[in-house]
Order: structure tokens, then C-alpha cells, then sequence
């Protein structure tokens, strides 16, 4: 495939920033959407917006069909059984929360494990502190090894018979670590917990079937994998989805509403509480159907490419630090220049046109891990190409030249 | 954007050398802010006597200009009233917003307005002086 065509799909990506042509490198904090998905929602909007689930006129009929095409699209894309299992959300955040709330609350009591790790973003480690606070239940973390990666041997030693619940990130946002979610899982039901996935970073990038991995639930978000911000997804088995309770309650939701009590509707509808996102829906089916055109092995292999070709040119600088395995890992690179902070570095890669993130990148824990008080981090997608991470090189230097003559 | 413009000498001569860093005793007046999007902190702290800001010192990390502006800080209320501390703040806040200043107030300070053009580094500037702010309401 002709990457310069995949260039021509993104139109943010055709202009000056700073005098200079702009490269983004910040599709882990959020991707660039092409034009199918612009369009998709541009579409919708002028030709089926109607609220669903209740307009007997044609235009609802349309959205309502728009709007549940998603949620079949969705479903096929990580392989769920059906597409029940799919419940829209504004985020992957919105996504663990409404398990912790849901799920896991109603049922955890003192003496409870909860079992995460180190490399946790904050969206996949407060709502469990707070659940284990609330209920006097105990939260465990699974240890890193020195390179950013799990041991299941530690991942057997620290799931017992208490433990009700584990959950972690498929893809680490900071270490790029792959986690082995599937293994874990198998461990996490012989001691009779539930698995949690933080998809966030792994099914924008990479194949995810959710039956082969054997996760309960599975959360992402839209706006990581070309489609519109304010819409995700939580995926559950049919049984956790039906043994969690709704933390929305409004419109849409319910099955009759009397004066002092209330029932719901069917999963996953019950979950879906008030006008639920459905523009955001029909850009994910968009987003989706544009992954799908690649393949998700190939996206995978192109984010891969980019990220050894980084990491092969950062090293060349000595005073870039890596941080993450070396091995098969997502598609970013966090680093660090010498003892230049990532605020520094960033201002002048920008100042060059170069977007990176630079920051805690919502992981404290993983930071006072790693022993910095922050970092800049390069991430990849698929309308990036080794020019990008040429530009990125060139830039540091320049900042490294920079700092250089500026601390004189 | 001119990178000149943000990073001016004064400034990156306060990064690498620090003025009043250090504690000044478990005492005095302090103040822990953290910056929770980026992870910078400051530990900033005021003695006051008779309305007078007799000594002040902070210990922190953060980026060049929260550093440089923490250190600018110190220099410029150290020994003035309390009263005095708060309107240099206030002029900080001008300055930062790409308001007119007062010069005569702000001295070196000045400096730091290029800052101003940099929307997302304001943040890393005002670190200091938000502490600051904190310590001198509780001097009141």
C-alpha cells in the first residue's frame, strides 16, 4: 500500500505548524481521523439524525439502524459472539468505571483482592483503589521486571482464591510492553476472579479477538483508532454483563418505571442510559471499516516498523534514554534527552513542527517505577512514515544543540 | 515562534543556578504544589516577620521555565512586605497573560514574558507563584 495515498486520507495532516510541515507523533493520545470519517458523521448528520430507539418516523428508523449497524460492526471487529455484548460508552475511562461501579462494587467485601499492575494508567487503577477503599478490600499489584514486562510467575504468586477481580493493560501507553492478557486470564478464572482488559491501547493497533483472549470485559476508546472523541466501548461476556448493574439511570434504559421502583432493559441497552452517542457510533463504524481495509495484523506491522526504526535512530544519540522492552511492543517509544525536561524538549520539537506528548502520561506509579519524574513520548500509526521519525531525530538534536548553548 | 523569545538567558541562567533553593526550617510557612498534568512540583517556603517576607526558599523539579520562575520568584519578594509579595504577584498574572505590566515591579521578571506566547508552558510559570500566593494568604 502506498503510504502517501494514506497521507491524502488525513487533512489535518497537510499543513505548517510553526513554519514547519507538521508531524504528528501523538496517535496514543489521540489519533487523526481520515476523511471516510469525517464524512461518515457529516453524513449522518444531514441525512439520518433522529434520536433512536423511539421515533416511529423514517429518520429514526435510519438513525436507529445507523446506530446498531455500529454495534454489530464493533462486535465483529473484536470478535465478540454478539453483538448484545457491546455497550457504546463516551471512553475506555467511562468503560472501567461502570465495571467497578457495576460489577464490582455490589459484590466485593472485606479480605477481597483486587489484582492490577504497576504500569497502569490512572483509568485502569483508581477506580480499583477507590473500590478497595470503599470496601475495606485489598488492591495488589502484579511486579515489572526490569525491562517493563510482567512474569506470569509473579502473576500466579499474586492471584489467589481472594482475589474477585484483574485488571490490565493489553498495551502499556508508556513502555509499550504487550502484555500476555490471554495467560493472565486463564489464571485470573482458576481462582474464580474476572479479567478486565484496558484495550485503550491495543485495539486501535493491533488484532484483538476477545473470545481467543478469554477477557470478561474489554474497554477502548474510538478516538485512539481514527474515529470521533466522546464514543468507546465496553465489551463484557454475556454472563458479567448480566450480572452488572446499570450505573446510568434516565431514559432509554428502562422496561417500566413506577412511583418506588424500577426495571431494566435488556443488556446491553440497560447500560446505555439517556440519548447515547450516536454520531460518535457511525464515525467508530467508519474508523473501523478504514482499520479494516489495512488489517489489523497489518497496522500492527507497519506501528511496529516505525517504532524499531525510532528506537534504532534514537540510539544513535547518546544522550537519548529508552524506556520499555526492545522485543515486540506497541507502536510508541518514550524516552528521555539527557537531563533535559520533557516540557523543553517538547517546546522545541514543536517549534520544529514535531508533535510528541511529554508528561506523566497519566501513569504516577509507573513514573516513581521508573525513577523520572516524567517523560516525552513518540507514537506511531499508520499515516506516519520513517520521514516522521527522521524529522523527530533531527529535532532532538537540534534541542540537544539548543539546551547545549542556551545552559552555555 | 522565536525559541529565543521563551528561553532568554536570565531565565536559563536561573535554571542552572538557582537562587534560594533549600529549606529554610520546618517552621516556616510551607507550601506543596504539584502541577497534576505534568507532574512538576515545588515545596516552597516564606518566613515572615513583621510583614516581611525575611526569607524565602523553595526545592522542586519541573521543566526549565517552572524552576527558572520559582527562582526569579524568590528573588523578587525576598524582603519586601507582604502586601508588596501580592501585587508582584498580580503583575506576574499581567504578564502572563500578555497584559501591560508594570515594569518597575516586575524587574527581571520581564523576562519571563515570552512565556506568554507559549499557551501550553504558562502552566510550568505559574507553578511557583501559586505557591506563593498560598503562603501569603497564610501570612495574613
Amino acid at each position: 500500500m502506498d503510504r502517501t495515498l494514506v497521507r491524502r486520507d488525513f487533512p489535518i495532516l497537510d499543513q505548517m505548524v510553526n513554519g514547519k510541515p507538521l508531524v504528528y507523533l501523538d496517535s496514543a493520545a489521540t489519533s487523526q481521523k481520515p476523511r471516510q470519517v469525517l464524512e461518515a458523521v457529516d453524513r449522518f448528520y444531514r441525512e439520518a439524525n433522529a434520536n433512536v430507539h423511539r421515533g416511529v418516523h423514517t429518520l429514526g428508523t435510519r438513525a436507529t439502524d445507523a446506530y446498531e449497524g455500529a454495534r454489530a460492526k464493533v462486535a465483529a471487529f473484536i470478535h465478540a459472539k454478539s453483538e448484545a455484548q457491546i455497550v457504546f460508552t463516551r471512553g475506555t475511562t467511562e468503560g472501567l468505571n461502570m465495571v467497578a461501579h457495576g460489577y464490582l462494587r455490589p459484590r466485593l467485601k472485606p479480605g477481597d483482592e483486587i489484582v492490577i499492575t504497576e504500569m497502569e494508567h490512572h483509568s485502569n487503577l483508581i477506580p480499583w483503589q477507590q473500590a478497595a477503599l470503599a470496601s475495606g478490600a485489598t488492591l495488589k499489584y502484579i511486579p515489572l521486571q526490569a525491562d517493563g514486562t510482567i512474569d506470569l510467575q509473579d502473576v500466579e504468586a499474586t492471584i489467589t482464591d481472594k482475589t474477585k477481580l484483574v485488571a490490565m493493560v493489553h498495551v502499556s501507553n508508556v513502555l509499550g510492553t504487550i502484555n500476555p492478557v490471554k495467560e493472565v486470564a486463564a489464571i485470573a478464572h482458576k481462582h474464580g476472579a474476572v479479567m478486565v482488559v484496558d484495550g485503550a491501547q491495543s485495539v486501535p493497533h493491533m488484532p484483538v479477538d476477545v473470545q481467543d483472549l478469554g477477557c470478561d470485559f474489554l474497554a477502548f476508546s474510538g478516538h485512539k483508532m481514527m474515529g470521533p472523541t466522546g464514543v468507546g466501548v465496553l465489551y463484557g461476556t454475556r454472563e458479567a454483563l448480566e450480572a452488572m448493574e446499570p450505573v446510568h439511570f434516565g431514559g432509554e434504559m428502562i422496561e417500566t418505571v413506577e412511583l418506588y421502583a424500577s426495571t431494566w432493559k435488556e443488556v446491553p441497552y440497560r447500560f446505555e442510559g439517556g440519548t447515547p452517542i450516536i454520531a460518535g457510533a457511525v464515525g467508530l463504524a467508519a474508523a473501523i471499516d478504514y482499520l479494516q481495509a489495512f488489517g489489523m495484523s497489518h497496522v500492527h506491522e507497519i506501528d511496529f516498523a516505525l517504532t524499531k526504526y525510532a528506537m534504532d535512530r534514537l540510539d544513535r544519540i547518546d544522550e537519548v534514554t529508552i524506556y520499555g522492552p526492545r522485543a515486540e511492543r506497541g507502536g510508541l517509544v518514550t524516552f528521555n534527552l539527557a537531563d533535559i525536561h520533557p516540557h523543553d524538549v517538547a517546546t522545541v520539537l514543536d517549534s520544529e513542527g514535531v508533535a510528541i506528548r511529554a508528561g506523566h502520561h497519566c501513569a504516577q506509579p509507573l513514573m516513581r517505577w521508573l525513577q523520572v519524574g516524567s517523560t516525552a513520548r513518540a507514537s506511531f500509526y499508520v499515516y506516519n512514515t520513517e520521514a516522521d521519525v527522521d524529522a523527530l531525530v533531527a529535532a532532538l538534536v537540534k534541542t540537544k544543540e539548543f539546551f547545549s548553548h542556551a545552559i552555555g | 515562534m522565536q525559541l529565543d523569545d521563551l528561553y532568554r538567558e536570565v531565565i536559563m541562567d536561573h535554571y542552572t543556578h538557582p537562587r534560594n533553593k533549600g529549606m529554610i526550617s520546618p517552621e516556616a510557612l510551607t507550601v506543596e504544589l504539584k502541577n497534576p498534568t505534568c507532574g512538576d512540583e515545588i515545596t516552597l517556603q516564606l518566613l515572615v516577620e513583621d510583614d516581611r517576607v525575611k526569607d524565602v526558599r523553595f526545592e522542586g523539579t519541573g521543566c526549565s521555565i517552572s524552576m527558572a520562575s520559582a527562582s526569579m520568584m524568590s528573588e523578587a519578594v525576598k524582603g519586601k512586605s507582604v502586601a508588596e509579595a501580592k501585587q508582584i504577584s498580580e503583575e506576574f498574572r499581567k504578564l502572563m497573560k500578555g497584559q501591560e505590566a508594570d515594569p518597575d515591579l516586575l524587574g527581571d521578571l520581564e523576562s519571563l514574558g515570552g512565556v506568554s506566547r507559549f499557551p501550553a508552558r504558562i502552566k510550568c510559570a505559574t507553578l511557583a507563584w501559586n505557591a506563593l500566593d498560598r503562603t501569603t494568604e497564610q501570612a495574613l
